[in-house]
């Protein structure tokens, strides 16, 4: 282990976000389920009103509503359940037409969609062109699916840094400069963040608008608000709420599976999707991570493929979750105007994008990891004294040292391992689908309890009192007989082992390195892994 | 040290030592600890509100022994100070990794830091950066009682801390090496408990650390000459 690894999240760029472009449908459940404005209809949702028609909202029917009291303002208002089933699987239509414009269109919720514009703005020229040409393909296809909605608004189209500050130009229909976000944001209510205890309290401490939030210091806000208030403070200043992992989901965190004879219907796909999601999510949980944003693949036996990418806005996807996401997807392609001539030969899901495991995140492993509200208070304490990358807990993966196996993790970063592989030395069940690399030449078990963060220089001499060497061929010269470490008192040797060598990067040659190491057992009962490289000795870890 | 911070914290840390005479003799005073190490104790586990050393050989290993035991009832861990911590035999010993919280350079605020771990962690392993004098020792001490925590100090000489209980590594006997051959595998290590708890009568036991799974568990002591290795040519 070297203290040196914790934090290892590059700083400058992990506060970059992203050029954004959402593009959201007006009203999509009513239109979704072919309700054209003119009527006044709302769709509930747990007795409140989730969405309603123009003639319902200007008879006074707003969003949030109860249902008795909506049915009050408009009494002829026609009611309808909600059903994210319907709602999603319609707006494959809708979701095909903006991938015309760039491939990877995630959906944020059934009606809104967002893409990145780097790529696609360049080729349109410029975000306010992509932007329009995005609109004009959206209304023709709405057009199509609902022919009676003529609303100019029925599709609003913006562009913004960053996801949160592109769901208000949305909103707003605007496509803000880049680097103006936080200006764009700042007028608007803290309320906007939807998330009423921090609002509340922000609001009766006089923060009433994203651009106060955002002039407080980050220390400050994490010290008084923490991790909570952190992620509302890093919206407000028109960043990501979390930084983005410090790589891309590794490509580990993918499950396949291959059907055959091939899946002609979606309950067969969607039945064996239950058992990826949880293994997915097993997975997940074994980094510490949650999925915020899956890729679901499908292939049929001809050839014909769709990916699409959905995204968990407020909080991060459970089995479950995925496996509603599959089956609309699926529906969506069978039911739409050029469905699939074949029956599905593969589907795969892929945690495209990651975060660390929130408060609220229940293991499935371990009941007790829930962190609780007191120690997330503590160590956000501790950080504000120290700084955040100086309080870290551990994460075995692969490797071939003890101190290789273990990085440290900066409290609240993804608990992501250096390298791929699974913790343990012996034999290791794999789950089907996952790739592990083997990582031969680690040492077996036990453990040393201390790994020098420095190895300590060590000499050895052999019964002649001269220093033992390792030969081109792996042998000792004379076998060790007295040891000092640290240029300690000379120790005999009781029992040793070796030389194991350590052939490490030989392609690389800057990063190469060739070791042999030995166990040794001295007359103190202290015990050393130590190494010998280009003639020096080092104790890189001891058995304490 | 003069930020307001940190006077805070050093008035929390000096105003509480009244609340210690409250405790009742109750035995979910005692945070769960592995049966091997509770013949040693004097309350026949670890009892909150207490400080215990440990030291000499496989120091870190008991520390290890002692904080998996609260680990696995859910409790969540601490270490300060401590920057070349074998974590892969943490885990082996049964610290639950992602509970475990690391805080290897807690700089020179590391009272700040320890007495503010006590609110939320029920067992903190510390190698104090510096000696603990006279004033902090009480403030210290004050503080595990008044929080009912238990704090393990890691140092040889438990860096001027008196602790109420310090155990001790005597002898270790590796197993496992040859000369030449094989590898380590157990280690049998006789373990002295003394301090002020115990009143001048140490006791003494042999364990297993580690065993084949890298856990500590009870053994019988074995008459092999001190620090001699079985099987040595």
């Amino acid at each position: 282990m070297k203290a040196l690894h914790c934090g290892t999240r590059p700083r400058g760029e992990s506060d970059v976000t992203r050029r954004t472009l959402v593009v959201g449908c007006t009203d999509w459940p009513l239109t979704a389920a072919g309700i054209s404005p003119g009527e006044p209809v709302a769709v509930l949702h747990a007795h409140r009103v989730q969405a309603a028609t123009a003639a319902a909202r200007s008879a006074g029917v707003q969003r949030g509503q109860r249902q008795r009291e909506a049915q009050a303002r408009c009494p002829e208002l026609g009611l309808l359940r909600a059903n994210p089933d319907t709602d999603a699987r319609s707006f494959e239509p809708v979701v095909a037409a903006v991938t015309a414009f760039s491939p990877r269109v995630e959906i944020i919720r059934p009606g809104v969609v967002a893409l990145a514009t780097r790529g696609p703005s360049r080729y349109f020229g410029g975000d306010a062109a992509l932007a329009g040409r995005i609109t004009t393909a959206v209304c023709d296809t709405l057009t199509r699916i609902a022919p009676t909605d003529q609303r100019e608004d029925r599709c609003r189209v913006g562009v913004a840094d960053g996801l949160f500050a592109a769901l208000l130009a949305a909103s707003r229909r605007v496509v803000v400069p880049p680097g103006e976000s936080p200006a764009f944001l700042a007028p608007f209510a803290v309320t906007i963040l939807d998330r009423p205890e921090l609002t509340d309290l922000l609001w009766r401490l006089g923060i009433t608008t994203l651009g106060r939030l955002a002039a407080l210091d980050e220390h400050d806000v994490l010290d008084r608000f923490g991790s909570d208030g952190l992620g509302a403070h890093r919206l407000a200043r028109g960043l990501d709420e979390r930084p983005l992992a410090a790589r891309p989901a590794r490509a580990e965190l993918t499950v396949t599976t291959p059907f055959d004879p091939p899946a002609e219907r979606v309950d067969v796909a969607a039945f064996a999707a239950r058992g990826m999601a949880e293994q997915l999510h097993r997975l997940l949980q074994r980094h510490g991570l949650v999925c915020v944003r899956l890729a679901i693949e499908a292939e049929t036996a001809h050839d014909e493929q769709q990916i699409r990418l959905w995204r968990h806005l407020d909080g991060a996807f459970t089995p479950a979750a995925m496996v509603d996401r599959l089956r609309w997807q699926l529906e969506g392609w069978w039911h739409c105007a050029t469905p699939p001539s074949a029956g599905l030969s593969v589907i795969r899901l892929h945690a495209d994008e990651c975060a660390p495991v929130g408060e609220v995140q229940p293991d499935l492993w371990d009941a007790h990891a829930t962190i609780d509200a007191q120690v997330r208070r503590t160590l956000g304490r501790v950080q504000g004294l120290l700084g955040q990358d100086r309080v870290a807990t551990a994460v075995i993966g692969g490797g071939r040292t003890p101190g290789d196996q273990v990085r440290l993790v900066a409290w609240g970063d993804p608990r992501e391992p250096a390298r791929p592989g699974l913790p343990g030395t012996v034999t290791v069940r794999v789950p089907t689908g996952v790739e592990m690399p083997p990582w031969p030449g680690r040492l077996p078990p036990p453990a040393p309890a201390i790994v020098h963060a420095n190895p300590l220089p060590a000499e050895v001499c052999d019964r002649t009192n001269r220093p033992v060497g390792v030969t081109a061929r792996c042998t000792a010269t004379s076998e060790p007989s007295r040891v000092s470490v640290a240029a300690g008192p000379w120790l005999d040797v009781v029992g040793w082992a070796g030389p194991w060598p350590v052939d490490e990067r030989w392609w690389d040659a800057e990063q190469s390195r060739r070791r042999a190491r030995f166990q040794m057992a001295l007359s103190d009962g202290s015990a050393h892994l130590l190494a010998q490289e280009d003639s020096r000795w080092w104790v890189e870890a001891t058995y304490d | 040290m003069t930020s307001p911070r940190t006077e805070r914290a050093s008035v929390a840390l000096s105003s509480t030592v009244t609340s210690a005479a409250t405790l009742t003799e109750r035995s979910d005073h005692l945070l769960p600890t592995t049966p091997a190490l509770r013949p040693l104790l004097p309350d026949g586990g670890l009892r909150r509100g207490t400080t215990i050393g440990v030291a000499g050989t496989g120091a870190t290993s008991l520390g290890f022994a002692l904080l998996a035991e609260v680990a696995a009832s859910g409790a969540w861990c601490a270490a300060v100070g401590l920057g070349s911590l074998g974590l892969l035999a943490a885990e082996h010993a049964g610290v639950a990794l992602s509970r475990f919280v690391l805080v290897p350079d807690p700089g020179a605020e590391w009272p700040t830091i320890v007495a503010t771990l006590f609110d939320a962690f029920e067992i903190v392993l510390l190698r104090p950066p510096t000696r603990i004098g006279g004033p902090l020792q009480r403030r210290m001490t004050a503080r595990v009682r008044e929080r009912q925590r238990v704090l393990v100090v890691a140092a040889d000489d438990t860096a001027g801390l008196a602790p109420d209980v310090k155990l001790t590594g005597a002898t270790g006997v590796w197993e496992g090496l040859g000369w030449g051959a094989g590898h380590l595998r157990t280690r049998q290590l006789q373990v002295r408990a003394e301090g002020r708890r115990l009143a001048g009568h140490p006791r003494h036991t042999t364990v297993w650390l580690p065993d084949t799974r890298g856990r500590l568990t009870p053994a019988r002591p074995v008459p092999a000459p001190i620090g001699r290795v079985e099987g040595v040519a």
